[in-house]
């Protein structure tokens, strides 16, 4: 075979690994979602502080929002991060309970985290916030907070189904200390939730 | 299969903990807004950095998926710069409003 027929053939063919990331294609998919997702959440930060330095009545959302529930969801957030590198760690010495253990903890962890972020809507709701509406000043504070917030919520409520599901393939034996890249690409997306909404806790109810 | 050594996880959690508080009792400071403003916004990236770096072992991999990850922070930051001009002509136009009706009569 001549050498530009080699050539021709070589470029045909998809090379069985990323350099970018040797250990999977999927966790180079997963880390340019994650980039994609990230400008969305920066779009709708930058859209929050443009509205909000150009409002004459914008709440202070300190006076307005729980500081210390929020405080203590972000602190939930952090264990949970905590525990999934655990999980990840756990099968890679091949420990299946302990990776199971770890996972339903980040999932314990993101459910009750929306628990609170649904107490802490209905409590705003109650009180006449909502997406068209706000009794504390500019009625734009209401449709930036209930977007910006609903859709990390989204992100969470999709990471705690991802995980359990993963928690489920952990118990019927899937992964193992020589595979475990589906649970290091379900971490980075639970990490960047917890990356995101370190972000949403300063700008929106810190700032 | 990556070889690298594990962080220390918890010291990891211990600090982004630390940080946590310290930016709740930023908010308590008697300082100008700007400088609490400042801090706050500076501690958020280094928790996010610390994220990042740590949990999402991005210390670990290759440089240049650290450039795909920063990607998103240089255009927010250029998205700030690029509605700087609007921001900044809204309280032009509030100011002026007055002074340019009085010009016309």
């Amino acid at each position: 075979m001549s050498q530009a027929a080699t050539m021709n053939q070589a470029a045909a063919v998809e090379p069985a690994e990323t350099p970018l990331t040797p250990e999977s294609w999927g966790k180079l998919g997963m880390w340019l979602f994650l980039a994609g997702d990230a400008m969305s959440f920066g779009a709708l930060l930058c859209v929050y502080g443009a509205l909000r330095v150009t409002s004459a009545d914008w709440p202070r959302p300190s006076s307005v929002l729980g500081i210390g529930l929020t405080a203590f969801m972000t602190f939930l957030l952090i264990c949970s991060s905590v525990t999934m590198v655990k999980g990840l760690s756990a099968i890679k010495h091949n420990d299946r309970a302990g990776a199971r253990n770890f996972l339903l903890l980040t999932v314990l962890g993101g459910a009750m985290f929306l628990g609170m972020q649904a107490y802490e809507w209905s409590h705003l709701i109650r009180e006449g916030l909502g997406l068209t509406g706000n009794p504390f000043g500019a009625s734009l504070f209401g449709t930036t907070f209930f977007l910006t917030t609903g859709f990390h919520g989204c992100h969470v409520f999709g990471g705690v189904v991802y995980l359990a599901i993963m928690a489920t393939q952990v118990m019927a034996g899937k992964y193992s200390s020589t595979n475990y890249s589906p649970i290091e690409i379900a971490g980075l997306y639970w990490h960047f939730v917890d990356l995101i909404w370190i972000l949403v806790f300063t700008f929106i109810y810190l700032l | 299969m990556d070889t690298h050594a594990e962080p220390n996880y918890y010291a990891v959690f211990l600090w982004l903990g630390v940080l946590t508080v310290a930016e709740v009792g930023a908010t308590f400071l008697a300082l100008p807004k700007v400088l609490i403003g400042v801090l706050l916004v500076s501690m958020a990236l280094t928790k996010a950095a610390i994220v990042g770096l740590y949990f999402m072992h991005l210390k670990f991999e290759r440089t240049t998926l650290g450039v795909i990850a920063v990607t998103p922070l240089v255009l927010g930051v250029l998205l700030v710069f690029a509605l700087m001009p609007d921001l900044t002509a809204v309280d032009h136009h509030t100011a002026n409003v007055p002074a340019a009706v009085e010009g016309h009569h």
